[in-house]
């Protein structure tokens, strides 16, 4: 019976680690399909921007109150997954509470466990009520209808009931304990463990005998770890990847001012070719040149950043909160250009999953995802890019679109159209002489 | 103020055999916006006042091209940016001061990869250079006492990262500082960048100089401070669409340092 469980453990434990890497070795292929990009520059800084921003939560704790609940749950999440590399190596070898030798230290560990698991709890019950109930802003976007809200609500649950399934778990195995029943008590009456949570629970099973207190023990215990590496392939269908993506994501975010924007280089040797009098106009391009395109219609035309960017979003819209143009009820917000671009990338990547590469479905990330009118609300204020807790940049994404709309395409608004032109002939953005531009020296 | 004041250009300077210590790059709405016009005198005033040596470009100068690459066009920005670069570095200029956050972003940031490498300046972290120098001294005048509020720019703070130099320079002339809730690394865009100031807004529930100059009259200022012509624009548009023009002004900080010196 005992080798029947672990044989069990261990099929569940390779499935869902086999499926894991199956779906993180996706989302690099998918990521790949983007532009190359060098941000390997400046190591050092990045990793201290990394250890700052994803490590240390530094821009979570801009909005103290979420910012707090959510370092809770960061550091439950993080801390009590030392319990599960108990749980595995008991799993795996059909031991009960191994690291229990250990003593003392045992019990204080098991006891913050315990701590944490109910502040995590708090923490998840809260965070369900502002998002249901409290109408807060940010959680009231149009792009949240329907899945995005639903997936939210189903990673809290998941949540819940993993901490509450933990913490019945210790209770019975605290009133097996205390029964002495073999296989739980320890040696000389002692306990293995401290319980200062769960012990709460005790008048619900001291009345219980030990066969049903193993029951509820053993099927707390599977569920608590299954629904663990159920939640680890999740993750992939979910918003929820920025528990993992979001380090990798600060790293790689731009080290440059926010106001600088990066100069296409394909443009750059256009213009120099232009300003080349010894350049031949009338030469031919050589054979079998595609020239590159300029600016982004679809995934393929972003860059691996920008990619790696959408699959870290974690919805939580404070880019949306701080958009100007959201803020004043314009289509755009920030967080569905990243929704958007997401679930191009993952349309795409279906395709490739099925046909074994890519085939034009007829679709792109432009006016089928993202909106002209969205792309021409952004005022390029870089609010979204520093609202982002994890160092997305929404706006560099507009940026490659409106490059494709009015470098491609021509289809700029009617409005900006005529100030170019003006730039172009008079160098200002209205019809004025370029000889009138100091005549303010002579006004009074 | 009732003479012209010399306004020397760089051609004048290189006709002379000689070099500004800073060219002052007025841009497009410097040059042709008669509100900012009023900023582009005032500055010039206080560098006059000042005795800093420094030069236009003039008739030679040309958009940076901001307004194309924020829309956009890739191809009309660098198209400025090199003629702008090659007039520039013709005259070997160092050093450039601007009273527009947009010249001086896209100058600094966008310009050196195209081979144009200045240090660049905005007006009022100048300005703050002349104090802490001693070559120039603030008093707070008329100013003194009043309620100001001061709008950062998007391209000058959350873009470049500059929030005490207008702030520093509003302390001097010894005004009541106050803050918006959406300030500094939080502030909130007036609406007009991104090329938004050549074109009509999406539809939605209101224009973004309105919201943001609600937020302002919410601190109850008496005068909006702003350090960027284009929100000069957007704010006295707010200020007047909120029918609040008896009571707040909009100023650009150079300004009030002109006004408060009566230069």
């Amino acid at each position: 019976m005992q080798i029947f469980a672990q044989i069990i453990f261990v099929i569940a434990l390779v499935a869902a680690i086999g499926l894991f890497f199956r779906n993180i070795r996706r989302i690099i292929r998918n990521i790949k399909l983007g532009k190359k990009i060098d941000r390997n520059d400046n190591p050092n800084e990045r990793l201290a921007i990394m250890a700052r921003i994803a490590f240390g939560q530094s821009k979570m704790v801009k909005r103290p109150f979420s910012g707090l609940l959510h370092i809770i749950v960061y550091i439950g999440f993080i801390i009590i997954n030392i319990e599960v590399l108990e749980i595995l190596i008991d799993g795996i070898f059909g031991t009960h509470r191994v690291l229990s030798f250990i003593g003392r230290p045992y019990d204080y560990l098991i006891g913050i466990f315990e701590i944490l698991a109910l502040l995590v709890l708090i923490g998840v019950i809260l965070f369900w009520t502002r998002r249901n109930i409290s109408n807060i802003y940010r959680f009231l976007g149009r792009e949240l209808k329907g899945w995005p809200k639903n997936d939210a609500n189903y990673i809290l649950y998941f949540e819940m009931v993993i901490m509450i399934l933990f913490l019945v778990m210790n209770a019975a195995d605290y009133q097996l304990q205390l029964n002495g029943t073999i296989n739980y008590a320890q040696a000389e009456g002692g306990i293995a463990g401290a319980f200062p949570v769960s012990q709460f629970l005790l008048p619900l099973f001291e009345v219980m005998n030990d066969s049903t207190l193993i029951i509820i023990e053993r099927v707390a215990w599977w569920l608590h770890i299954l629904g663990i590496l159920i939640f680890l392939n999740y993750l992939y269908y979910s918003k929820h990847l920025h528990i993992l993506l979001a380090f990798p994501n600060v790293y790689f975010s731009k080290l440059a001012p926010m106001g600088e924007f990066d100069n296409l280089e394909s443009v750059t040797n256009e213009v120099k070719l232009m300003m080349d009098p010894a350049a031949d106009p009338y030469a031919a391009p050589p054979e079998g040149e595609v020239p590159e395109k300029f600016g982004a219609s679809d995934v393929m035309d972003l860059n691996q950043v920008q990619l790696l960017n959408a699959y870290t979003c974690t919805e939580c819209g404070r880019c949306t909160a701080q958009c100007p143009a959201n803020n004043t009820g314009k289509k755009l917000s920030p967080r569905k250009i990243m929704m958007d671009t997401r679930d191009r990338l993952e349309e795409v990547g279906e395709i490739i999953n099925k046909k074994g590469k890519f085939e034009d479905d007829g679709k792109q990330l432009l006016d089928d995802y993202i909106l002209r009118e969205e792309l021409w609300a952004c005022t390029t204020c870089n609010a979204c890019v520093e609202a982002c807790p994890v160092g997305i940049d929404p706006l560099s994404i507009i940026m490659d679109m409106r490059r494709y709309l009015v470098m491609e395409q021509s289809a700029a608004p009617n409005e900006l159209s005529i100030s170019m032109t003006n730039i172009e002939n008079n160098g200002a953005p209205w019809p004025y002489n370029q000889m009138d531009r100091l005549n303010w020296a002579e006004e009074k | 103020m009732a003479e012209a004041i010399k306004v020397p250009t760089m051609a004048e300077y290189m006709a002379e055999g000689k070099k500004p210590e800073v060219l002052f790059w007025v841009g497009c709405m410097g040059s042709f916006d008669d509100r900012a016009k009023k900023v582009t005198k005032a500055f010039v005033r206080i560098l006059s006042k000042a005795k800093i040596d420094f030069a236009v470009l003039g008739t030679e100068e040309s958009c940076t091209g901001d307004p194309a690459k924020r829309a956009g066009n890739e191809f009309l920005f660098q198209m400025q940016a090199v003629t702008n670069i090659e007039v520039l570095n013709g005259y070997e200029v160092k050093k450039i001061v601007t009273a527009c956050p947009h010249c001086f972003n896209t100058i600094k940031n966008e310009y050196p990869e195209l081979g144009g490498n200045y240090e660049v300046v905005h007006h009022t972290t100048f300005l703050k250079s002349l104090l802490d120098e001693g070559r120039l001294t603030v008093e707070g005048g008329k100013f003194k006492g009043k309620r100001i509020t001061f709008h950062d720019p998007c391209y000058l703070g959350r873009a470049n990262g500059v929030y005490e130099a207008p702030r520093d320079l509003l302390r001097k002339l010894e005004v009541e500082l106050v803050e918006m809730k959406r300030c500094k690394k939080n502030g909130m865009c007036c609406g007009a960048g991104g090329a938004q100031m050549f074109k009509e807004p999406e539809p939605g529930s209101k224009d973004v100089n309105i919201e943001r100059t609600e937020q302002a009259i919410e601190v109850q200022p008496e005068i909006i401070a702003a350090g960027c012509p284009f929100c000069n624009t957007m704010m006295t548009d707010g200020v007047k669409g909120k029918n609040q023009e008896e009571n707040i002004a909009v100023m650009d900080v150079a300004e009030m340092i002109a006004n408060a010196q009566d230069l």
